[in-house]
């Protein structure tokens, strides 16, 4: 049975939203953001991360939620494309870098360029795995970088350790796990078309286009170009060990369905006011298609390594 | 424009060099590449008489070590720098800002090119690298179609190396993590995108199974053609349909692009393969030399050989080939 989380304030990570990865109506975006104001979350990144062709939220659109977000007391940081790769596309990162009221959230070399010399934070698809890189990034400004998802708990223990000082922590605690960037669209391909012709078909699928294996087990889901798990990756068993390495921040990652649940779930728990176990057991019944956290441990991403909150 | 050729151990270089390869490229026995594979690679003995012998043929070297270093392994990444620093190596192509930095730092003199593995795909990344490592040159991940190469090579200072011929990758390079997740181990933190210790194959009444980690990714008939065991080249049911969702096992193969390729600037090509047989070596270094040859010598009339197609389409995996990517219908 995982223990319960006992943590002094000062060590208690606080709670993370991160970025829709999704392609959601406008008004689900603004009825979801609205739902989660009324949440104890504490730092909301806003913005389209996975396909440019995404336009039903503009810049505008996300800068206004932006300041809806700080006006709640909230830190907002706006999150920028993953894979840049046409001149559009750098020409729109360029302008959300000139944009100087938030915080920016670099996912791709590219905003690297652009954000030198201000603060920035690094999402999980720039790749930070040692303490070269992470005191070169702090050197050009990184306050805070998100863990990448493969990575466990002995690198994070070895980063944390000997980080520059200012700079924070954040680790994906929950959501389908990012894996990987493509030029093609997978879903347009699913629907035997390209991407240049799209006809918006990821709007169809609010948590991706599930695929499984010829025998039945759900495996990956496709959201555009991105390839994630099929299952939902929880690191809540280990809240308690988050909070004494010194992680700053835990980000639970939007779906379509209960954020606003799990969201609180993790601040009871996180604030010791709900044992681990309940909460894992209100978790388990909000996902499709099971919790793995194999990664924090150094084995498979696909693995649930917490066997005894399966009983 | 360069051909640059894979060399998977002493003999594969010979026969790199053999065959009309400008630059091969190799790496050390251990996980700081990313084709970390058992008996490949070069120790010390074999890396220096690949030097001389690659040298005296006028040939150049490059080392990759182009994974990701994590605080408890660093030692042997700056240690493979240091190494590869102290062979006088042609060029040394990395992806790991960390390790760029401890190269460009210690080893001034060290011609860096950021590995594929990188994952710059457009001028203000490679505008962010060069600041920073002083890089000579980018090879771009397989993600960008030929006409965004050219963009790419008009608003960039660095010389671009492509792919040319070979496994493709259907991700971007250095951001996929679909290996770990089924093992644990990825081409980022192992040197290896699914590594043989987690593959089964197994014939069954229903077909030849192929499983990573435990996870069936593909189940073929006996006739059908066997591609390689990664997720990305599996088949999988979407929507109660049994398909090759992300792509069919098939080969990089830009030969017809040739004319383009040129003309848009590319510095170098690169053929994939460090962990091919010394024919595969042999085989696609010659064809490639001829056909750059050719190319070069009147690019109007270009035109791919018959032979130089079947000799390729023979070594590719499930011996189909695709533009892939370069060609925008792909995307």
């Amino acid at each position: 049975m995982p223990s319960d989380v006992s943590l002094a304030t000062d060590q208690r990570p606080r709670l993370s939203l991160g970025p829709i990865l999704y392609y959601w109506s406008r008004e689900q975006v603004l009825d979801f953001y609205a739902e989660i104001l009324e949440t104890p979350v504490e730092v909301v990144y806003l913005g389209e991360t996975i396909c440019s062709k995404r336009r039903l939220m503009r810049p505008e659109d996300w800068w206004e939620l932006a300041e809806r977000v700080a006006a709640s007391g909230r830190e907002p940081v706006i999150s920028t494309l993953a894979l840049i790769e046409s001149e559009g596309e750098l020409k729109v990162l360029e302008r959300q870098c000139a944009d100087r009221r938030f915080l920016i959230e670099a996912n791709d070399l590219a905003a690297l360029d652009f954000l030198e010399g201000r603060p920035f934070v690094v999402g999980t698809s720039i790749n930070l795995y040692n303490q070269r890189t992470l005191s070169f990034l702090a050197a050009r400004g990184l306050k805070r970088w998100v863990l990448p998802v493969e990575l466990g708990r002995e690198t994070a223990t070895d980063l944390i350790r000997t980080r520059p000082a200012g700079v924070e922590c954040e680790v994906f605690a929950f959501g389908r796990l990012p894996l990987a960037y493509s030029a093609r669209c997978f879903t347009a391909f699913n629907n035997g078309q390209g991407k240049d012709n799209c006809e918006f078909r990821c709007n169809e699928h609010p948590d991706g286009l599930l695929i499984s294996t010829q025998e039945n087990q759900p495996f990956l889901a496709l959201n555009g170009i991105q390839t994630q798990s099929a299952a939902t990756h929880n690191l809540l068993p280990v809240l308690g060990e988050l909070g004494q390495l010194g992680v700053d921040l835990v980000r639970v990652s939007p779906q379509s369905q209960h954020t606003a649940t799990v969201v609180r779930t993790f601040a009871a728990c996180l604030k010791g006011e709900l044992a681990t176990a309940e909460g894992q057991a209100t978790l388990r019944g909000l996902v499709p298609n099971g919790l793995v956290d194999g990664y924090w441990s150094g084995a498979a991403g696909m693995v649930e390594t917490d066997k005894t909150a399966r009983a | 424009m360069e051909l640059v050729c894979p060399a998977g151990n002493l003999p594969s270089l010979k026969a790199a060099v053999d065959n009309g390869a400008d630059a091969v490229y190799l790496g050390f026995r251990d996980d700081t590449n990313a084709r970390h594979f058992a008996g490949l690679n070069f120790g010390d003995k074999q890396i220096e008489e690949g030097l001389r012998y690659a040298r005296d043929r006028k040939v150049r070297v490059f080392v990759a070590v182009n994974t990701f270093a994590q605080p408890k392994g660093w030692q042997r990444w700056s240690a493979a720098v240091d190494r590869a620093a102290d062979l006088g190596v042609d060029a040394l192509i990395l992806a790991d800002m960390g390790v760029l930095d401890y190269a460009a730092q210690r080893h001034p003199e060290l011609k860096l090119h950021l590995s594929v593995q990188g994952s710059a795909t457009n001028p203000a990344a490679i505008r962010f690298m060069q600041r920073h490592f002083n890089i000579r040159r980018v090879v771009v991940p397989r993600v960008l179609s030929i006409a965004q190469v050219a963009h790419v090579i008009k608003e960039s200072e660095v010389p671009v190396e492509i792919f040319g011929f070979g496994s493709l990758c259907v991700m971007v390079e250095g951001r996929c993590l679909l290996s770990s997740y089924a093992t644990g181990q990825s081409p980022n933190t192992f040197g290896a995108c699914s590594p043989a210790a987690h593959v089964e194959w197994r014939d069954t009444a229903a077909g030849q199974e192929t499983r990573l980690g435990g996870v069936l990714i593909e189940r073929r008939g006996l006739d059908e053609p066997a591609g390689y065991p990664t997720i990305c080249k599996g088949r999988y049911e979407v929507d109660g349909d049994i398909r090759y969702a992300i792509e069919q096992p098939t080969s990089l193969n830009t030969l017809d692009l040739l004319p383009e390729i040129m003309a848009a600037g590319v510095a170098a090509i690169k053929l994939e393969g460090r962990q091919r047989s010394t024919r595969y070596v042999s085989d696609v270094t010659r064809v490639w030399r001829e056909a750059i040859d050719s190319c070069q010598r009147n690019p109007a009339a270009f035109r791919p050989k018959a032979d130089w197609m079947a000799t390729l389409a023979k070594v590719s995996e499930g011996t189909q080939t695709t533009i892939g990517p370069y060609e925008r219908t792909w995307h």
